[in-house]
């Protein structure tokens, strides 16, 4: 018989995430008195708040009364300017980010080819679309060429980022099994690697495309074209029910495309 | 035939995963590959296609030496060597028939593979092994739709696809019930039979190995420690591979 064990005991806790209770009090109650401090040096001015109250509501009230007619044409040009933008910096983008994205694979690429393509895909991520859209605006000059390229470059560091680490995650097995038929590398490619990405990439382009109308409407306030410079021109103008219009447009185009491209990626799985 | 000599393959500051195998197998012949986990068996097999590099010794298929060809040529001689593996390594979201087509990349173009427009005659060879393994009218299915018996067998039309002259078969059943493993290992070792192909058959399963190789090799620590017949195989040479235990099941078996 093995002898009677000591009693087991009954009170558990989780240990803490930060062993020792002084430093995780100490982080605690800093945290607390920054975040006090900061707001304390962020000024509110409590007169033009009170100023610019009425104003605010003036923007808000619009929205109960858009007026898409008075400014129709100019809505509907600035619409399909920017619609152009997207569908072409989008396809363009999406092509340019594949080879990227295999490119910037750490288990596809040699290292100098990763290396460039990281590079690439840093300088696309760091760089803010309006900072991008000023430079091209002007090389280019103002107009929807300036929104496109603009919207292009975003496209591919987007989409190459997240391909590449989709491509480090497949599953190893087929790619050994395509090898070890004789298969060159664009079989290999072609066969052991598309499928197994395939949904993510369309997953992927649908929801830039998304972005990249969302983008276009902020691309127009620098210049570059689109129903961003329709808007901005609304503003400039104080005609916040044709702004509210153009608002409310691209809300509704923005939610037509949300909801065909769930559609789309529930019969891709 | 296949002909090791002095295959060694050693990784990064760590033991000999294989030191020095010389293996001969002639065409037609089934030979299990048995040991202990760790004792280099998938090694061994992935240094005879080169999906392993092997860091010394040379491999040698019907008179081509493996171990020096350049990429095109390795190439080429992949294609006499079909492999399969333990689980299935089908490409999940393709057709049945993909998969099964995909056994010619090796002898198509890019194009024809990119559009899916394979010879006609590998067409009629797919549908003709698709019968042959049991899979007639699954062609359209997706892979992943399919039972792990039936991905198997899939995985083994894709090798026999490439006309090969041996077969490397890494753990064909670890992942099936006793009744498909019987059945798989079956039908391998007609194929086999049917077409001449030597086979190189790792296996877990020492009365799997028993019932159908007509050879086994016993590996250890990189190793050949045992090399003959099944009915060679009595508890010393299972202790040799394996270390000491108790052996009566295994060995009534046979």
């Amino acid at each position: 018989m093995t002898p009677e064990p000591a009693a087991a005991p009954s009170v558990w806790r989780k240990p803490a995430f930060i062993a020792s209770a002084w430093v995780r009090w100490a982080l605690g109650i800093g945290a607390l008195v920054y975040l006090v401090s900061a707001l304390g040096s962020i000024d509110i001015a409590w007169g033009r708040v009170a100023a610019g109250l009425p104003r605010g509501w003036r923007f808000v009230a619009s929205f109960l009364a858009p007026d898409f007619l008075s400014r129709g044409d100019e809505i509907v040009d600035g619409l399909t300017e920017s619609i152009a933008m997207t569908a072409t910096a989008t396809v363009l983008g999406v092509g340019l980010a594949v080879p990227v994205g295999l490119g910037a694979a750490r288990n596809l690429s040699p290292r100098p080819i990763y290396l460039v393509c990281r590079s690439l895909i840093a300088t696309s991520r760091t760089l803010q679309e309006l900072i991008v859209a000023i430079f091209f605006v002007k090389m280019f000059g103002f107009g929807p060429f300036a929104g496109m390229l603009t919207l292009t470059f975003a496209s591919i560091g987007f989409i190459a980022k997240l391909i590449a680490e989709r491509i480090e995650s497949v599953d190893t097995a087929p790619l050994e099994a395509i090898r070890s038929t004789g298969a060159s590398w664009l079989q290999w490619v072609n066969y052991a690697i598309q499928p197994q990405i395939l949904p993510r990439l369309v997953g992927l382009s649908l929801y830039r495309l998304d972005i990249n109308f969302r983008e276009s409407a902020v691309l127009g306030i620098v210049g570059a074209g689109g129903i961003g410079a329709t808007l901005n021109t609304a503003l400039g103008r104080y005609e916040y029910d044709t702004a509210a219009a153009i608002l409310l447009s691209i809300i509704l185009i923005v939610l037509v495309a949300e909801y065909t491209s769930g559609l789309i990626r529930a019969r891709l799985k | 035939m296949l002909r090791l000599t002095g295959l060694a393959k050693r990784y990064d500051r760590s033991d000999p995963a294989l030191a020095g195998v010389d293996l001969t197998v002639p065409d037609g012949e089934v030979v299990a590959l048995i040991g202990p986990s760790g004792a280099g068996k998938s090694t061994l097999i992935r240094c005879i296609n080169r999906l392993v590099e092997p860091t010394s010794g040379s491999v040698v298929l019907d008179g081509v030496d493996i171990a020096g060809l350049s990429a095109s040529g390795l190439r080429a001689a992949r294609r006499r060597m079909g492999m399969i593996f333990q689980e299935y390594a089908l490409i999940e979201r393709l057709t049945v028939m993909e998969n099964v087509l995909s056994g010619r990349l090796g002898y198509v173009g890019f194009w024809a593979s990119w559009f899916r427009r394979f010879p006609p005659e590998d067409v009629r060879r797919a549908f003709d092994i698709l019968d042959r393994v049991g899979l007639a009218g699954f062609e359209n299915k997706r892979a992943d739709a399919l039972s792990g018996g039936q991905r198997q067998r899939v995985g083994i039309a894709r090798a026999v696809m490439q006309a090969p002259a041996l077969l490397l078969v890494d753990e064909p059943t670890a992942s099936l019930d006793p009744r498909t493993s019987r059945q798989i290992m079956q039908l391998i070792v007609d194929l086999c039979a049917e077409r001449g192909l030597a086979a190189i058959v790792n296996i877990h399963d020492v009365a799997l190995a028993r019932h159908f190789a007509h050879r086994i090799v016993g590996l250890r620590k990189g190793a050949v420690v045992f090399d003959g017949p099944p009915q060679a195989l009595t508890a010393e040479a299972l202790t040799a591979i394996y270390g000491a235990g108790d052996w009566a099941a295994a060995t009534d078996d046979a």
